[in-house]
């Protein structure tokens, strides 16, 4: 088994390293029924190590089928998931001691201090005593709660809880961290915050991030993406690629003449199609293709729209629907920022 | 700053080691124990109930009783009133899962890389400290109603407790472990704490009691938790013959008085059977 590396090994590589490396999740046919009802169909995928990836579906998907499986709190009806070199279904302990898991809801004891939650944690998990001090030390100074060691969690705000949780399951050194829809009920700059702290995280500690979620704009920031839906994975790839494959921009121009415009346009060689209110054109750079379409129109042109792919239209174009209205949450624009020094 | 302290990974090994299993045990046991530190509003509510009882039982009856031979009822009644402070204690502890489950603490124990059994023992090794730690405070009552304390009084007193209270705590995991909702908790100490708390002979004297109710006591396991209290407090006091008959601390079944003894190993085997049901109950917990 090829997946023993230690953090210190994986840290000062670049993020993309020539030698491909080893898959820390192996998962192959896994499937769930509940019933007559297929949940999870025949999934087959890898994770590999230090990677980010983001599992994406709407409710019903198979998404938490497939997590709770994956973290042996499910069984499979068929199929087989090995993480880090482990069985899930053989060796289910094995598999839990090299695990971090965040749900959903707070699983966190408020009449405990910070510090008292991570020693519980550290002692479950067989974390040997000499080491729990330091490493509680270091959890908390990852997602910046070193100054709230000794307070208590009934004290902290939710994003703060949510942080605390993130430090508990990296107290035994997981090789791969599962959150499950980390960033639920959090308003955006936590969200913000949050996103720093899992992106740091593989940076600094070298930890796999397997996440579900439903915000598509957070997806954004995954390696890979798995879009699942009625229980089967239907695109799988950076996003980027996702991006890519559905199509190039489209820019919208609202003429005084539609039918002339989009005759005009398509001698000029333009992919063109009518839409209410005007002409859309498909053309490599939207924003730059602007100024020549507006020459190439003829007439004069009242409005411009670009639009650019976004995973919500990669979504819609695999699922046929929209994920949700989450859209309108935008990511702020200081994750970008960090996100941005990242690449 | 450097990541050496996130450095070792925990892989391979054994999926079940004694020496991990019992300080899984002792952190359950702990975080018990800190908890009722921090809630003093818990410990004095806790004691509010047997010290109403006390008062307003031990007083209002001693009127009707009277005394024999300067002993009178209040002095019966406090043992019995000990042990109800133990037992709903420890029953309260034991159930205090239902709780961790509402919050969602009981997630992050039951998804750890840890035997269940160890988990169930440090709640009712927790639970049972706690509930020995109340009915000792109770104590402090002693000399208000007139009940002599010596210091081996003191240690059987505290050792009878923690039995009773290792037994109860454990029959509060099993019961919790089947409960799924808070509104089960209320309708489990409605039908069986309190019936048997009365049925106990914690509150009068278990001897002349209509057939029916006789037995009903007999299979309760609380009277065998609660005369032997009763028989080595009174064992420390000074009672005449006469204040002895009138108000007895042994239990008698088929004719026979048991001996502490006895009454003891009785509840070793509840105690026993409670922990299994616990720890069965706990595995089976999702």
């Amino acid at each position: 088994m090829a997946s023993t590396t230690a953090i210190g090994d994986v840290q000062g590589q670049p993020a993309v390293s020539v030698v491909p490396r080893p898959s820390v999740i192996e998962v192959h046919d896994l499937t769930r029924r509940f019933g007559e009802l297929t949940a999870v169909d025949s999934i087959s995928f890898d994770v590999r190590e230090g990677e980010v990836f983001a599992f994406l579906g709407p409710n019903g998907a198979g998404k938490s089928t497939t997590i709770n499986m994956l973290c042996t709190l499910a069984h499979p009806s068929a199929g087989q998931v090995t993480i880090a070199g482990f069985d899930v279904a053989a060796r289910p302990k094995a598999v839990r001691r090299n695990i971090g898991l965040v749900f959903q809801d707070q699983t966190l004891d408020d009449r405990l201090t910070a510090q008292e939650n991570l020693r519980f944690h550290a002692v479950l998990y067989r974390v040997p005593s000499r080491e729990v001090d330091a490493r509680i030390a270091r959890v908390l100074e990852l997602v910046d709660l070193g100054d709230r060691r000794y307070d208590l969690v009934s004290e902290f705000s939710g994003g703060m809880a949510r942080r605390l949780e993130i430090a508990r399951a990296l107290m035994h050194v997981p090789r791969v961290l599962f959150l499950d829809e980390p960033t639920i009920g959090l308003d955006p700059q936590t969200r913000a915050l949050m996103w720093e702290d899992v992106l740091r995280l593989r940076e600094e500690a070298g930890v796999t991030v397997f996440l579900t979620t439903h915000y598509m704009d957070e997806a954004e920031y995954a390696d890979r993406i798995a879009i699942i839906d009625h229980g089967k994975i239907v695109a799988l790839d950076t996003p980027r690629a996702l991006k890519a494959e559905i199509g190039a921009d489209t820019v919208e121009l609202g003429t005084t003449d539609d039918a002339a415009a989009i005759a005009a346009l398509e001698r000029s060689g333009y992919r063109v199609e009518a839409v209410a209110g005007g002409a859309r054109v498909f053309v490599e750079n939207g924003e730059n293709a602007v100024a020549a379409l507006i020459d190439a129109a003829g007439v004069p042109v009242l409005n411009v729209h670009v639009h650019r792919p976004t995973l919500d239209d990669v979504f819609l174009h695999y699922t046929g629907r929209e994920i949700r209205e989450s859209h309108a949450e935008a990511i702020p624009a200081r994750v970008r920022a960090w996100h941005g020094r990242r690449r | 700053m450097s990541s050496a302290a996130l450095h070792p990974r925990i892989a391979e090994g054994p999926d079940t080691v004694l020496r991990d299993e019992l300080r899984t045990t002792g952190m359950v046991w702990l975080r018990e124990l800190i908890r009722f530190e921090r809630t003093r509003t818990r410990i004095l509510s806790g004691l509010i109930q047997p010290v109403l009882f006390l008062i307003v039982l031990g007083y209002g009856m001693s009127g009707l009783v009277g005394s024999t031979a300067g002993f009178d009822f209040k002095k019966f009644m406090f043992p019995g009133i000990m042990a109800m402070s133990v037992v709903t204690t420890a029953i309260f502890s034991g159930m205090s899962i239902v709780w961790d489950r509402e919050f969602g603490f009981l997630r992050e124990m039951l998804v750890a890389p840890t035997s269940r059994a160890s988990l169930a023992l440090g709640k009712t090794a927790g639970g049972a400290t706690v509930a020995a730690v109340q009915g000792t405070i109770m104590l402090a009552l002693a000399p208000l109603i007139g009940v002599h304390l010596t210091a081996l009084l003191v240690l059987e007193i505290i050792g009878l407790e923690l039995l009773m209270a290792i037994a109860l705590t454990a029959f509060g995991v099993f019961v919790a472990s089947h409960i799924e909702r808070m509104e089960g908790f209320q309708v489990v100490m409605q039908m069986l704490l309190f019936p048997m708390i009365f049925l106990s002979g914690a509150l009068f004297p278990l001897n002349a009691l209509p057939g029916w109710l006789t037995v009903l006591t007999r299979i309760n396991p609380l009277t065998y938790a609660v005369a032997p209290l009763r028989q080595v407090v009174f064992a420390a006091q000074h009672m005449p013959p006469e204040a002895r008959k009138r108000f007895p601390a042994t239990v008698e079944v088929f004719g026979h008085t048991l001996s502490v003894g006895t009454e003891i190993g009785i509840v070793v085997v509840f105690a026993a059977i409670f922990i299994a049901l616990a720890i069965r109950g706990f595995s089976r917990t999702e």
